[in-house]
Formats: structure tokens, sequence, C-alpha cells
């Protein structure tokens, strides 16, 4: 199962390296709502810092649902099927691989966005104990959901607008999460910023699980 | 027997839903600090009972049961997918009688209180499903396709009905299925309480048991058309 997500990670990622969507598409995208929110809510520097983690984790969501339809694109074509048949790959070990590679595409995502708020919403890194596992424990969730519910959506026709409806409810407890724990990471006082890490560390653990648990039935039909 | 028994479902859960509103309206006293808006208590929590428990239940044990190798029939989706499309409209129900019960109460229409919230996402999820479901597929591959969505889905239920005690909210604690099962309500507003449960319940039964015919009847139409459709190119072939 390693060996086949390793495969697939490193093919999704050479994918993403070539043909550059993710650079000229997503991360563009991610910028843009940042700027988009900071035009809706103003100049006033204080609702922008008090916003911030906030901001960055909405901007960081959108950019996933576009990321998870991109890899499951990827997946869904006719040629990539045949080529997963004959190798005899591990359902379990092609979800986990999507998930990897998606994982790296959200932290360079997240690297970006973290410096456009450093400099757009006036905000620095208090501590990098809270915020290093505010951004990773995330974006593994996020990956693990949008493979998932990507899968469950079915074909492209109908993933595009249908998948943001399957997910974004779900990734809900991971927004206030990880904008709680980044707002400690930012230097505010957020009690509980620790159980807020915990809740993240479940629902990546869960949906890794349920993930390679479903993948495979769920790609089959 | 079977059909009388279907067929009495409908009326029978007129009769009670009428002879709630009347002890609710006309026997039940006013409360003495929330005057007549105690009265929403006869709808609002039978229809988060019907909604949470009875509709959403109903829904991941019919799921399992398709899923389930031995017990794998479309007659389980066909049940789930109507427990689904009635239970959303008593969720947003739910929403409503308790958004009109806030504004006098709280002073606001909505609150971003985990049990409010944790419900809107749970009716929004389940919007999911029934958009799921539209997805043209095979009926078996749409059937596990929203099987699995409704068990995930329905996890969000014991996070709803544990929200009041987990967090501190402006919702109150359960009236009936509290912890210590000791129930804080009497007299004659428990009664009606009571039997605003069973006529919500029956009234739930009554519009799955109408959704499911509607949804088998459109299948065997389906089939037909299909058919029919088959036979025609058959004839087709067969002409020289």
């Amino acid at each position: 199962m390693w060996r086949d997500a390793l495969l697939i990670a490193r093919r999704d990622l050479t994918i993403e390296l070539r043909s550059k969507v993710g650079l000229w598409q997503i991360l563009p995208f991610g910028l843009l709502a940042l700027f988009l929110f900071a035009f809706a809510l103003g100049p006033r520097t204080d609702l922008l810092e008090a916003a911030a983690p906030g901001l960055f984790w909405l901007a960081v969501l959108f950019s996933s649902i576009l990321a998870a339809q991109r890899s499951l694109n990827i997946e869904g074509s006719p040629a990539t099927r045949e080529a997963n048949r004959l190798l005899g790959l591990d359902p379990a070990g092609v979800f986990l691989g999507k998930v990897v590679a998606m994982v790296v595409e959200l932290l360079v995502l997240e690297v970006v966005l973290l410096v456009g708020i450093v400099l757009l919403f006036h905000v620095s890194v208090a501590s990098w104990a809270f915020a290093a596992p505010a951004l990773v424990l995330p974006a593994i969730g996020l990956s693990a959901a949008g493979v998932l519910y990507g899968s469950l959506a079915g074909g492209a026709s109908t993933r595009s607008t249908l998948l943001p409806i399957l997910v974004l409810p779900v990734e809900a407890p991971v927004l206030i999460a990880a904008s709680k724990s980044l707002s400690r990471g930012l230097g505010a006082t957020t009690p509980d910023a620790g159980r807020w890490l915990v809740l993240l560390c479940v629902f990546a653990a869960v949906y890794t699980v349920l993930g390679i648990a479903l993948y495979g039935p769920l790609e089959e039909s | 027997m079977r059909t009388a028994l279907r067929k009495s479902i409908g009326p029978l859960s007129a009769v009670l839903v009428a002879v709630t509103a009347w002890l609710g309206l006309f026997v039940t006293p006013a409360d003495k600090d929330q005057g007549d808006y105690v009265r929403l208590v006869y709808i609002h929590p039978a229809m988060a009972w019907v909604a949470l428990y009875v509709a959403f239940g109903m829904a991941a044990v019919c799921s399992l049961l398709y899923l389930w190798k031995r017990t794998r029939s479309l007659r389980f989706d066909r049940l789930a997918a109507a427990a689904v499309e009635v239970g959303v409209v008593f969720t947003i129900l739910t929403l409503i009688t308790g958004s009109i019960w806030g504004r006098p109460t709280w002073g606001v229409w909505w609150t971003w209180d985990a049990r409010l919230t944790s419900t809107a996402v749970l009716a929004v999820l389940f919007l999911g499903y029934l958009a799921l479901r539209r997805v043209p597929a095979e009926a078996h591959v749409r059937a596990r396709r929203s099987a699995v969505f409704a068990l995930l889905a329905a996890v969000n239920v014991p996070i709803i009905h544990f929200s009041v005690i987990w967090w501190q909210t402006l919702h109150q604690g359960a009236t009936v299925l509290n912890p210590n099962l000791s129930p804080t309500i009497h007299g004659i507003m428990a009664w009606t309480l009571l039997l605003s449960f069973i006529a919500f319940t029956l009234l739930f039964a009554w519009m799955v048991t109408v959704r499911y015919e509607i949804e088998t009847l459109r299948e065997d139409d389906h089939d037909a058309d299909l058919a029919v459709a088959i036979a025609a190119r058959k004839a087709e072939g067969a002409q020289p």
C-alpha cells in the first residue's frame, strides 16, 4: 500500500509540476480570495488583524476544493484507470497517494497565503509551536475529506458543482478549529487552542482511515 | 391487512396532529414567563425528534442494510431516500419553529449556538445527499454512493444531541431525553407533548410511505420505458 501511495503521490506531483495548473490557477485563486476579503472588510487594520486567521482558512478551504477536483480529474481519465488496473495498484494506496500529493500542494499554498496575510493583514507568527501543526493538520484533513467526497461525487461533469455542497459542511469543524489554532499561533489569546489542535488531529485521522476503507469500493462503482 | 394499516396512517396522523393543535392552543396553560410562546413546545421538539432521530436514524439503518451484502436491496435505498427527503423538510421546520421561539425569548431570530449551528449543518449535509442522488448513475452505483454518504452524514446526529452538554449553549437542555431520564414537564403539558411526538412520528411514517410508493412507481415506469425502447430497437433490427 505504501509503495503504491508513493508512486501515485509522485505521479500526481509530477503532473502538477509539468502542467502548472496549481501554480497558475489554484495559487492565484487563493491570493485573489485574500484580496477580496480585504476589500469586503475595508482598510481598518485592527479588523483585518482579528479576521486574518479565519480569512486565511476560508481562502485555503475554497482553494482545496479546486485542488481536490483537479486531483480526481487526473484519476477519472480512462487512461489513468486502465494504467492503475494494469499495474494492480491497491485502491487504499491510490487514496493515500492522492492525499499525500494534495497535502504537499496545500502546504505550498498555505506558505504563500501566510506570507500574504503577514504582508496584507499586518500579522506575524508569534508561536511556531502552534502555527506549524495548525498548518499541517488541517491540510491532511482537508485533503483526505476532499479526495473521499470527490470520489463520492461521481464523474467530472457533476463533481465541479456537487463537491462543494458535499464537502464544505463536513469541513466546517476544520475551518473553526484551524482558525482558532492559527490565531493562537499568530499571538492571539485563544483559550483551549490545544483542544482545537486535538480536534484537527482526530478529523485528519478519521477521514484518512475512512478514505482507506471506502475509496476502493467507491471507485469500483 | 397491510394495505388497510398503511391507508389508515394518514388520516390517523391528521387527527392526532389536529388534537395536538387543539390541546396546545386551547387546553394547556400559558407559561408564567414565556406566555403563549410556550405553545411552540408542542411542535418544535416533536419535529426535531422526527427529523434528527427518526428520519436520519432510519436513513442510517437503511443505508447500513443496503451496504451489507446479505440484505442488499434497492428497497432499502428507496426507504433511506424517502426518510432523508422527509427528514430534511422536518429539519427545516425545526429550525423555523425554533427561530420563531428564539426571537421573543433570546431577542434574535438566529444565534451561533452549537445546537442550532450543528442542526443547520445537518440540514445542508442531507440536502447534499439529495443532490448526490440526482447524479445520473446506474441504480446500484447511486445506492452505494448515497448509502456511504448517509452514514458519514449521520455521524452529526449524536454531535447535535450532546451539543447542549458538551458546549455552553443558549439552547436549553433536553426536557424529556435528559441524562437523568427525568422529564422536566408535567401534567397536561407533558401529555400534550407526548401526543405531539406520536402524532408527528405517524405523520412522518405516512409521508415516507407515500414517498416510497412514488419512487417505486417511478422506477417501474422507467423500467417499462426501457423495455419498450429495447423492444423497438430489436424490431428495427429484425426488419429486412
